[in-house]
């Protein structure tokens, strides 16, 4: 690839697994319960193509990495002290709801036109890299969308390897039903390629690379850009949390062949 | 007045798979429900005739279709021409579609460039006062949301297992193919293959009865002090093969195969079941060896009957998730099980 790739990579916070969520009605439509007290971790999803993005400049001389962020500054910040330590990249905030509520379409419009806005970014270059969908909306979409807004037509869905052939081609394996993967080849960039797990662990902390990242990531942090997403034309008619308990049998006296008989006899039933 | 549009796309067979029968029962509920509103189906593939033909007493008013080789393939800028055409053609209000992995990757695009909405993972659909409204989760299955809309179009993308198949009897359907010429920038990617993931067996099997989930605890030391990693791919494997039941993880054991631990040799990340796995819809589950933490357990949502074994009885299923849990070692359990299973 002469030059390298641009890779824009999108993603942002989403409440810490583990954290119990309730929804309340916030003034605007639903929210989660003490949403912004609430500890915050990097989108999963988004984690992995954030990695990956990091793995491919590495590997392809000239490249460059940005993250495009919308979320609340507060929270992005706290995230930096974190993420920023793993892998370089140019930070982007826009400063809005991070949370599952707002459109994805909305969502789409502002990380368009923040990516848009990305001095120096060389559209001929641009791999477009996100999560296949996030751990609050889950819907999936988001990346089509913004992909659609920048006039990107070679889409990939639930990314697990990207290879760059010699010739600049993208040889590309997507998740398909039944644990299968299509593999693609595409001219080369533009693309979106919306991420699934990917094949790499999460990098260690390298304080070098954080302090590098720092010195970017504060200044993109105060230059933020207010984005107040939300769901125009959405009416809600109710958010609840599912009833999740089931007496739970707790069985701890029977045998090992006890036990295997009931299971197979509750198998066959 | 609605004008409900059902999209589907066919499978190299010329089949339609049988989400799309799903969706096309919602769709066809749908069009019964809201007054006036009229039902067209929109087919994408080579060839669409057989698959119209299967569904012409849907009661649907227009057939159309968008053929041919381009289209055969999954892609997002071809599918996303061929959707943009087949909605424009139908001037449809609503687009009920399944949720096919071809369509979750170009149904937002189309959507976009034709200024609607889209929601996925619809998991209910009702009409009230005349107008359409859906249910879906959000946060990974934790909370569940009722919502209507005011844009069109409006996509609806219908997760499996939701609604019963669309039944009747074949017809003749009076197909109208709808022209779409592919701009040179919608032919950079071609679709070489289907390649199974780098394991030994395919363990995934999206309509078996059961879902059988490994955790972690198969590849740690047991009671004696040692791996036991053979007899734990040993026993897994007989179970599915005599149950025919498809395999989950949770993301603790697949994450060890890139943290270089031992690992099974056919579990990948496609196994993952949870938070940044699949949430599958099987009617009995059974989690082997797994804490049943939150994360893993919203994987769950879908699985109906549950049960699970370990040998920590305060283990995250005993908290309500699972229907019953079983103290006890895995590996003697699930031996004797397959015992059973064989006999």
């Amino acid at each position: 690839m002469n030059g390298g790739f641009h890779i824009v990579v999108c993603g942002s916070v989403v409440p810490d697994p583990l954290q119990t969520l309730a929804p309340i009605e916030g003034p605007t439509g639903p929210a989660l319960k003490n949403e912004l007290m609430l500890p915050a971790v990097l989108d999963p999803w988004a984690g992995h193509a954030l990695y990956e993005a990091a793995h491919l400049a590495k590997n392809t001389p000239g490249s460059k990495v940005w993250l495009v962020s919308l979320g609340p500054k507060a929270k992005l910040q706290q995230l930096m002290m974190t993420i920023a330590q793993k892998v370089s990249f140019e930070l982007v905030v826009l400063d809005g709801p991070s949370g599952g509520f707002s459109d994805a379409s909305e969502v789409a419009a502002a990380l368009a036109g923040a990516i848009d806005k990305i001095p120096d970014l060389d559209r001929s270059r641009l791999l477009l890299f996100g999560g296949c969908a996030s751990a609050s909306r889950d819907a999936g979409v988001t990346m089509q969308m913004v992909g659609e807004r920048l006039g990107i037509s070679d889409q990939f869905l639930g990314v697990d390897e990207l290879t760059v052939e010699a010739d600049g081609a993208l040889k590309i394996l997507e998740r398909i039903e039944g644990g299968q993967y299509q593999v693609s080849v595409c001219a080369g960039a533009p693309a979106v390629l919306a991420w699934a797990t990917g094949n790499l662990p999460e990098p260690p902390n390298n304080p070098q690379i954080g302090m590098m990242n720092m010195r970017t990531v504060m200044p993109a942090l105060q230059r933020a850009q207010p984005a107040p997403v939300g769901a125009e034309g959405v009416s809600w008619r109710g958010v609840d949390l599912p009833q999740q308990r089931r007496q739970t049998r707790i069985v701890k006296d029977l045998s090992v062949e006890e036990i295997a008989r009931e299971i197979v006899a509750w198998l066959k039933g | 007045m609605e004008k409900i549009l059902f999209l589907a796309h066919t499978q190299d067979d010329g089949t339609l798979p049988n989400v799309a029968r799903e969706a096309l029962a919602a769709a066809v509920d749908l069009t019964q429900k809201i007054p006036g509103s009229s039902l067209s189906v929109g087919l994408i593939g080579q060839e669409a005739k057989p698959a119209a033909d299967a569904v012409a007493a849907c009661g649907a008013a227009r057939f159309l279709a968008v053929t041919g080789t381009e289209f055969a393939a999954s892609r997002y800028a071809s599918d996303v021409a061929a959707v943009e055409a087949l909605v424009s053609e139908a001037q449809a209000t609503l687009i009920v579609a399944p949720a096919t992995i071809r369509f979750s990757r170009a149904l937002p695009g189309a959507a976009q460039r034709l200024q609607g909405r889209i929601e996925t993972h619809v998991s209910g659909l009702d009409v009230v006062d005349g107008a359409p409204q859906i249910q879906r989760w959000y946060y990974r299955q934790r909370m569940v949301a009722t919502l209507a809309r005011s844009q069109r179009p409006w996509f609806l993308v219908v997760d499996a297992g939701v609604f019963p198949p669309w039944q009747g009897a074949p017809g003749a359907a009076a197909l109208d193919n709808v022209a779409v010429a592919l701009p040179e920038n919608c032919t950079r990617t071609r679709v070489v293959g289907i390649q199974s993931p780098a394991v030994k067996t395919q363990t995934i099997r999206p309509d078996a009865e059961v879902l059988f989930v490994a955790g972690a605890g198969w590849t740690k030391k047991q009671a004696d002090g040692q791996l036991h990693i053979k007899e734990a791919e040993g026993l897994i494997l007989g179970f599915l093969q005599q149950c025919n039941a498809s395999l989950g993880s949770s993301k603790s054991l697949v994450d060890q195969s890139v943290e270089g631990e031992a690992v099974l040799s056919f579990m990948s990340h496609l196994n993952q079941v949870g938070q940044t796995g699949s949430t599958p819809r099987h009617p009995k589950g059974l989690a082997t060896c797994c804490h049943g933490e939150e994360p893993h357990a919203v994987g769950w949502r879908f699985i109906n009957e549950r049960r699970a074994i370990n040998t920590d009885p305060n283990c995250g299923w005993a908290q309500g998730k699972a229907d019953v849990l079983y103290v006890a070692d895995a590996f003697q359990v699930m031996a004797k099980v397959n015992d059973l299973l064989g006999g």
